[in-house]
Parts: C-alpha cells; sequence; structure tokens
C-alpha cells in the first residue's frame, strides 16, 4: 500500500543547521499490515510518519500510496501523538467528532458511529465528559477514536501509548490489537518499546539514528490474536534479542 | 468543616475590615486628626451619602470611559494579536510599535491627546483604550501561538483550511489567555479613564477626586475613590463571571 523508494529527508533547525534525518530508506507496507518502527531516540521515525502523510516534502526518493505520488497532506488517514491532544473544550464525543468536521463531512452522520467507537474502546457513558475530567489512558482512547472515526485506510500512530504507565501501556496495546483484528486497516506505529513493537506487528522495522536508517526489517512469526503470554514463548526472546542486537550493537562498535 | 471554611473565608476577613474601620474612626477623634488630611470612615460615609444622586452621574460617565477604552481594547486588540501571529512580516513591523506605544508613558500622552482630540468623553475612551490594549495583544497572541502542532499537524493532514483551523482550534485554545489579558484590561481601562479625567474633564470621579482636593474636601475624595475600586472589583467580577460561561471546561473538578 505504501512505497518508500530511496527516501531521503534534510531539514533545516532554527539556526540553520541541516539534519540529516532519513537515509536511504526503502520500504513497502502491505495493504492491512501492521508494522512497527523501533529505534532509539533521533532515528527519525516521528519524521517518517509525517512523509508518509505528506505533511512534509522529501528531499529525495519518492513515496507513494496505492501508486500515487505524495505531495499534499493525504487525508485518508488517522493520526494518533504521544500526547492526546484533544480539544479541552469540547466534550469527549465532539472530540472524535472532530475529524469528520475537519474533513468536510457532515458530523450528524457520523454520530452513531462515534458512539459505537466509544463503546468499543470502553468509554461508553463517558461522552459528555470533558477531556481533562478523563485520565491519560482514556483521553489516549478518544484520540484514538478521533482519528478512526473517518475509517482511514492508514493509521499512523507516533509512540501512542509513550506518556502512559505501563500497566495502562499493556492494557492499550492488547486493545489496540483488538480494535485491529475487528476493523483492519494499514497501521504504522512508532515505538522505543522493543515488546511493544514486536508485540504488535507483523513485521518491525529496527532503525539506527544519525542519520536515521533502516537496519533491518524483522519479520514477526507470531500466532495471532496476541496476548501477554507470548512474552514467555521462546520466538518472543529470539526477536527481541535480535531487535536489541540491531540497536545495541553499532553503538559498542563505536565505543 | 464547611462552617469552619465560612468562617476562615468569609467572616475572618469582614472582621478585619471593621475592626480596621472602628480603629480608623477612632483614631481620627483621639488625635483630633483635621477631616481634610484624614476624615474619619463615617465622615466619608456622610458626604457620599450626600453626594449619592450627584455621584450617579459622574460614575456613569467614568463607566462608559472605561467601558469604551476596554471594548476598543478588544476589538483592536485580539484581530492585532491574529495578525501578528499569523504574518511573521506584519510581526516584525507592528510589535515594535506596540511595544513603543508602552513604553511612552500613558499620563505623559493624556494631555497631548486632550489638545489633539478634544474635550467630551471621546478622548479619556482613548487613553483608556492606550493603557489597556497591550495585555490583550500580548497575551491573546501568546494563546494563539500555544496551539500544540500535533493539532495542526493533524488539521493540515485533513486538508482543513487555515481559516477554519483558525475557527475551530487556534482561537478557542487561546480564549483562557483572551481573558487573561481582558482582566488585566479591564482594571487598567479604569485607571486610563481616570488619568483622562485628571488631564481636564468636567464629569467623571476622577474630575470628582480632583476638585474635591483642590477644595479641601478629602471625605468626598475619598468616597469617590472608594466607588472607583467598588466599580473595578465589578467590572473584573464581570469579566471573570463572562468568562466562566464561555469557558465552563476551565472551572475546576467537581465546581460545575
Amino acid at each position: 500500500m505504501i512505497r518508500l523508494d530511496h527516501v531521503d529527508k534534510t531539514y533545516r533547525t532554527r539556526r540553520g543547521d541541516p539534519v540529516h534525518a532519513l537515509d536511504d530508506i526503502t520500504l513497502d507496507v502491505g495493504e492491512n499490515e501492521f508494522v512497527t518502527l523501533v529505534g532509539p531516540s533521533g532515528c527519525g521515525k516521528s519524521t517518517l510518519l509525517k512523509l508518509v502523510a505528506g505533511l512534509t516534502p522529501a528531499t529525495g526518493g519518492a513515496i507513494s500510496i496505492r501508486g500515487q505520488a505524495v505531495r499534499e497532506p493525504f487525508p485518508d488517514v488517522g493520526f494518533v501523538f504521544q500526547q492526546p491532544v484533544l480539544l479541552p473544550w469540547r466534550s469527549v464525543f465532539d472530540n472524535v467528532l472532530f475529524s469528520v468536521e475537519m474533513l468536510g463531512l457532515d458530523p450528524r452522520q457520523y454520530r452513531k458511529q462515534a458512539g459505537d467507537l466509544l463503546e468499543l474502546t470502553g468509554l461508553g457513558g463517558f461522552e459528555t465528559k470533558y477531556p481533562r475530567e478523563l485520565s491519560g489512558g482514556m483521553q489516549q482512547r478518544v484520540a484514538i477514536c478521533r482519528a478512526l472515526l473517518p475509517d482511514p485506510s492508514l493509521l499512523l500512530m507516533d509512540e501512542p501509548f509513550g506518556a502512559l504507565d505501563a500497566m495502562t501501556r499493556e492494557e492499550m496495546s492488547l486493545e489496540l490489537l483488538r480494535i485491529w483484528e475487528e476493523r483492519r486497516k494499514t497501521i504504522l506505529f512508532v515505538t522505543h518499546s522493543i515488546p511493544e513493537a514486536i508485540l504488535l506487528a507483523d513485521r518491525v522495522v529496527v532503525m539506527t539514528p544519525r542519520p536515521g536508517r533502516i537496519a533491518r526489517v524483522l519479520p514477526v512469526e507470531l500466532p495471532r490474536p496476541r496476548t501477554m503470554d507470548l512474552e514467555f514463548d521462546p520466538r518472543f526472546k529470539t526477536a527481541s534479542d535480535e531487535v536489541r542486537r540491531l540497536i545495541f550493537a553499532p553503538r559498542m562498535a563505536t565505543r | 468543616m464547611m462552617r469552619r471554611r465560612i468562617v476562615a473565608e468569609y467572616v475572618v476577613p469582614a472582621l478585619t475590615l471593621v475592626a480596621a474601620l472602628a480603629l480608623w474612626e477612632a483614631a481620627t477623634y483621639a488625635f483630633k486628626i483635621p477631616r481634610f488630611i484624614m476624615p474619619a470612615p463615617s465622615a466619608i460615609l456622610g458626604e457620599g451619602w450626600e453626594w449619592r444622586y450627584r455621584f450617579i452621574h459622574h460614575t456613569w460617565v467614568t463607566l462608559y470611559e472605561t467601558l469604551g477604552g476596554f471594548a476598543l481594547s478588544i476589538a483592536v486588540g485580539v484581530p492585532l494579536a491574529v495578525l501578528i501571529v499569523y504574518s511573521p512580516a506584519l510581526r516584525s513591523a507592528l510589535y515594535p510599535l506596540i511595544v513603543l506605544t508602552q513604553s511612552v508613558p500613558k499620563i505623559a500622552i493624556a494631555p497631548v491627546l486632550l489638545l489633539v482630540v478634544g474635550h467630551g468623553e471621546f478622548p479619556k475612551v482613548i487613553v483608556a483604550f492606550l493603557v489597556a490594549f497591550f495585555p490583550v495583544v500580548v497575551d491573546t497572541a501568546t494563546g494563539l501561538a500555544a496551539t500544540p502542532p500535533e493539532l495542526l499537524d493533524l488539521s493540515r493532514s485533513y486538508r482543513a483550511s487555515a481559516f477554519k483551523t483558525f475557527l475551530k482550534v487556534r482561537l478557542p485554545m487561546a480564549l483562557p489567555f483572551v481573558f487573561a489579558g481582558a482582566k488585566v484590561a479591564i482594571t487598567l481601562s479604569v485607571i486610563g479613564a481616570v488619568v483622562g479625567e485628571f488631564v481636564g474633564s468636567d464629569a467623571g470621579l476622577g474630575y470628582v477626586i480632583l476638585s474635591a482636593t483642590s477644595y479641601w474636601k478629602t471625605e468626598l475624595a475619598f468616597s469617590s475613590m472608594i466607588l472607583l475600586s467598588v466599580m473595578a472589583i465589578l467590572l473584573f467580577g464581570a469579566v471573570s463571571l463572562v468568562e466562566r460561561f464561555t469557558c465552563p471546561w476551565l472551572a475546576p473538578a467537581g465546581e460545575e
């Protein structure tokens, strides 16, 4: 579905210094595939998401979605960030409707789906609350509902569970998998957590920093539906050892 | 527990105020302080009561000037902030000018302004506006710039127009900041109106203070000052009330 062909990205900082964020990224993501991007800070994972969404242009190479070159923001996409960034003046329900409103669709026609989504994510009964009345995990669920409401074929998630506590984080990962089983879409998911990257993904893209490069694309051969028990599966351990080695080995070598 | 809170929050300050007034009253009699230096609270109250009908007119004039200046500061300040935030060129062109208007003491502008604009309430409105609009501009601009970049990315990815993003995201996001500026502006407007009246006027509470002191009628000046501060407090309360209604999401949990 998504094709990144020798993509390069250099941007300038406010002081005008060039930063080589991504170097020669080539990656194919299939329809309804769940791909996680894992790597240390500064490896350009978030930049990669922005490039795919068409929010910032690549400085080299080509990006296409379903054969169409990405030159401007691609609207058939849902974005979930590390912070929920909800609108504090809107109720939970109206926050979910925000996405369709901004897309220029008629929010009245999405009221039922919005209710269904809130129900699906365990937020039934919280429709009229303000975001600040919810916990961090619940706010992030609202943000996920907002992204899902227009039913995009592509979901871009930038460390969506990074600001949550460890317990909520595990719960949310499993919940995301459950939602994804129910409403299949292509997901690009950025994370710092190696177990999270493996638990969720069909394929893990391991990246190394400065400049951001793909070290390896690792297929995850674990059965679905997945549960937390998989962490005790020897294949899980093999995979996470492999990812860890790819991330840390180049650093060791330079020391 | 509730009772203890009421005592702490209302009864104690009220008693302190009454005690201070009683002490003041007693001191003016005990030390035989001349009334034109420091009149007793009872004398201030008495004189104020005597003037009650004339005060209605003067209070109205000052209120009118204050509200005029305040309304102008919002009507000019908010759009100005929008221009500054959205256009870097305008920002570099306008910001130094705005700061310059603030660096000139308003009391120094007032006489010149009155010379140019003439007499009546209008020049006082202008002085009040000049004093009040700066915090509105600065706070609104800060609020508009405070929108999380992720939300702007989100709007852009949905291909929403800049105007729609402004209306649905940036402006409401800035609203609490606008109100913070408005609260400062309303109290500054009162000051501006009085400064304008000091420079040259024939009505208003500032005019009453000025003329009362020149006739040694200190108690009248005091009652005028009390009216001014009551007016400022009520106006501040009114802005806070509007904020409560416009931004209900800001109320602390459990207080709705």
